[in-house]
């Protein structure tokens, strides 16, 4: 299995549908659950799509406002306006 | 172009990577008044070679407006919080007093520590060409500034009820375990800006923080500290960002000149290891300090190092870097760490600003659940026998001073990496004086810049010099401004115990 990247963010009404959005675009990662946070991991790359989030909270979303509810990462961070994809450049390369 | 089409044509925003293009390209330039090296003197002698500084870029692009913004959205957050626990008696909450005594350790330990950090990142921020990371380390400049000053003010709470908060600076320059971190951050402070990133963005902020932050923040929630993970979470949001900054400027170097690899590994490899023998009093917060426990140290160190740590070598090593040095070391002690520790305060608690105490029978008991290989073995029944004495009024102090190690400056009280029943020791001879070290690790430190590390400040010789305010215990206590009996001892019998069963006292009275 490819390296996983991981994603933390707290368990807030904020960041609920972000966590939502993330599941529903990465079928292969898996949502941890600890007190007061949520770590998302998933083999080799995740995307974050700001129109998945736009589609769950009816408003326009801009991708930065991501780092009100982040609590760490790991992985190769690439941001544009549309997408956020953190990924292992080893498990795109071995891909 | 027309009027007519000038007056109908949209402006155009820009995107992301345009806004973060601008404020990062052509704005640094090649000095003529003064020659560059004169301008940027420190860029050279580490003997990183960078080729084309705009080749380095923040992938979360962040531009001073959204900066600004998002800083400000944060600070109102937390500060909502931070008023509605003062308001509200938040302090009532947590699961036990015991749990102050881990918030105690970081306000003296810590919270210095990213003050600290402000004063490096600006110092970085100053001396790097490239505009991209002179800007990424100007941010986290001011980020380690809103760490410390929200630290200091969400514990100012505690400060009102509980004792040992209340000259956090003072000890942090001054108490004998505080030279552990205190050290660290000068010896990272004190190098080469590119060394300094190396310590502090990557090994420190990357490979390590998460251990810190994370699973002992989850903790504090879970232990009813609202203020503590608000203020955790909050900076931790702006570590994401850290983060990232450490994986670039190590991604940046490798990319810029083979010649970077050997140093790079070098450093990765020293500030491993100096990071991961610092974050031992996180082990013993997490596994000891916390009544309502989250998840072992030896979980954490797998979860974020043994997982995290390795997807990130395994990234990196199409550079060259491979893991760093003694790594394996570490996850032999993951199951010792904690133990080893929490036992050598509880030896010196006549000379710490937090209590100590024997873990209750349940809290043995998850001991041994979590650590099955090593906890009922080797270090519960010396817990049990401690307990057993101190009740027949026979409390254990340790009164001879420990010997430290050179580097780390942690007592050598960790075991040998293969036989955890004997004590590690190490050393060398330096231009005629002996100098002695816990782990290989620290050795390897010493032995690359002997010069700079025969300088330490050592608290035990400083002590036995007669330079911290006398030879007895209560003279050295006054100089670290630590009240005998009130900052210091068992938890049990303390003031802070007498004041929390008070509390929770008219809590049942009142409930009936």
């Amino acid at each position: 299995m490819s390296p996983l990247v991981s994603i933390t963010f707290q368990t807030t009404d904020e960041a609920r549908p972000i966590i939502d959005a993330i599941a529903e675009d990465n079928p292969e990662a898996t949502v941890n659950v600890y007190p007061s946070m949520t770590k998302i991991d998933c083999p080799g790359r995740l995307v974050i799509k700001r129109s998945s989030i736009e589609h769950r909270i009816g408003r326009a979303f801009d991708l930065q406002e991501l780092q009100l509810n982040l609590i760490t990462l790991a992985g190769n961070v690439d941001e544009d306006d549309d997408q956020f994809v953190l990924e292992w450049h080893t498990a795109a390369r071995s891909a | 172009m027309s009027i007519a089409d000038k007056s109908t044509a949209k402006p155009r925003k820009l995107g992301l990577k345009e806004r973060y293009a601008h404020l990062t390209r052509g704005l640094g330039w090649e000095t003529t008044y003064q020659p560059m090296s004169k301008v940027f003197p420190f860029t050279d002698y580490e003997g990183i070679k960078i080729h084309d500084w705009d080749k380095w870029q923040d992938p979360f692009r962040l531009t001073m407006d959204s900066y600004w913004k998002f800083q400000a959205e944060k600070e109102r957050k937390l500060y909502a919080v931070i008023d509605s626990f003062a308001q509200n008696n938040g302090h009532l909450n947590i699961t036990d007093a015991r749990y102050v005594n881990a918030i105690k350790l970081f306000l003296t330990g810590v919270s210095p520590l990213e003050y600290s950090a402000h004063r490096g990142y600006a110092h970085v921020g100053r001396h790097f060409v490239g505009a991209g990371p002179r800007i990424a380390c100007q941010m986290q400049a001011i980020d380690e500034l809103r760490h410390a000053q929200t630290q200091i003010h969400t514990i100012s709470h505690y400060n009102k009820f509980f004792d040992g908060l209340h000259d956090a600076r003072h000890m942090h320059d001054h108490v004998w375990y505080l030279s552990v971190p205190k050290s660290f951050f000068e010896d990272a402070c004190s190098a080469g800006p590119f060394e300094f990133l190396t310590a502090i963005s990557f090994s420190f902020e990357y490979v390590l923080t998460s251990l810190l932050f994370v699973p002992f923040m989850s903790g504090a929630a879970y232990n009813g500290d609202m203020a503590t993970v608000t203020f955790g979470f909050s900076a931790q949001s702006d570590e994401a960002r850290h983060m990232t900054l450490g994986l670039e400027i190590i991604k940046f170097m490798l990319e810029q000149d083979e010649g970077n690899v050997p140093i790079v590994q070098r450093w990765i490899d020293k500030w491993f290891w100096r990071g991961y023998r610092l974050l031992t009093i996180v082990a013993m917060m997490m596994d000891y300090m916390l009544p309502k426990r989250v998840m072992s140290w030896a979980e954490a160190w797998e979860i974020y190092f043994e997982q995290g740590g390795g997807a990130l070598f395994e990234d990196l090593s199409r550079y060259g870097i491979r893991m760093p040095k003694y790594h394996e070391v570490a996850s032999k002690e993951k199951g010792r760490l904690s133990h080893e520790v929490w036992a050598t305060f509880y030896n010196y608690t006549q000379a710490t600003a937090f209590h100590t105490w024997i873990p209750e029978k349940d809290e043995l008991d998850w001991l041994s659940a979590k650590y099955p290989e090593t906890f009922d073995q080797l270090y519960r029944p010396r817990f049990e026998y401690w307990k057993e004495q101190s009740d027949q009024g026979k409390r254990f102090y340790n009164n001879v001073l420990p010997q430290l190690c050179v580097t780390c400056q942690i007592p050598m009280i960790f075991t040998e990496p293969d036989d955890p029943k004997t004590i590690c020791f190490r050393s060398t001879l330096y231009k005629g004086e002996r100098y002695h070290f816990c782990s290989d690790g620290c050795k390897d430190i010493f032995l690359y810049e002997p010069e700079k590390y025969i300088q330490s400040w050592l608290p035990v010789h400083q002590i036995y010099q007669g330079n911290c305010g006398g030879a007895t215990v209560p003279e050295v206590l006054n100089w670290y401004h630590m009240s005998l009996g009130n900052d210091n001892m068992d938890y049990q019998g303390s003031p802070d115990e007498t004041l929390w069963n008070e509390w929770t006292a008219d809590r049942h009275k009142s409930a009936i």
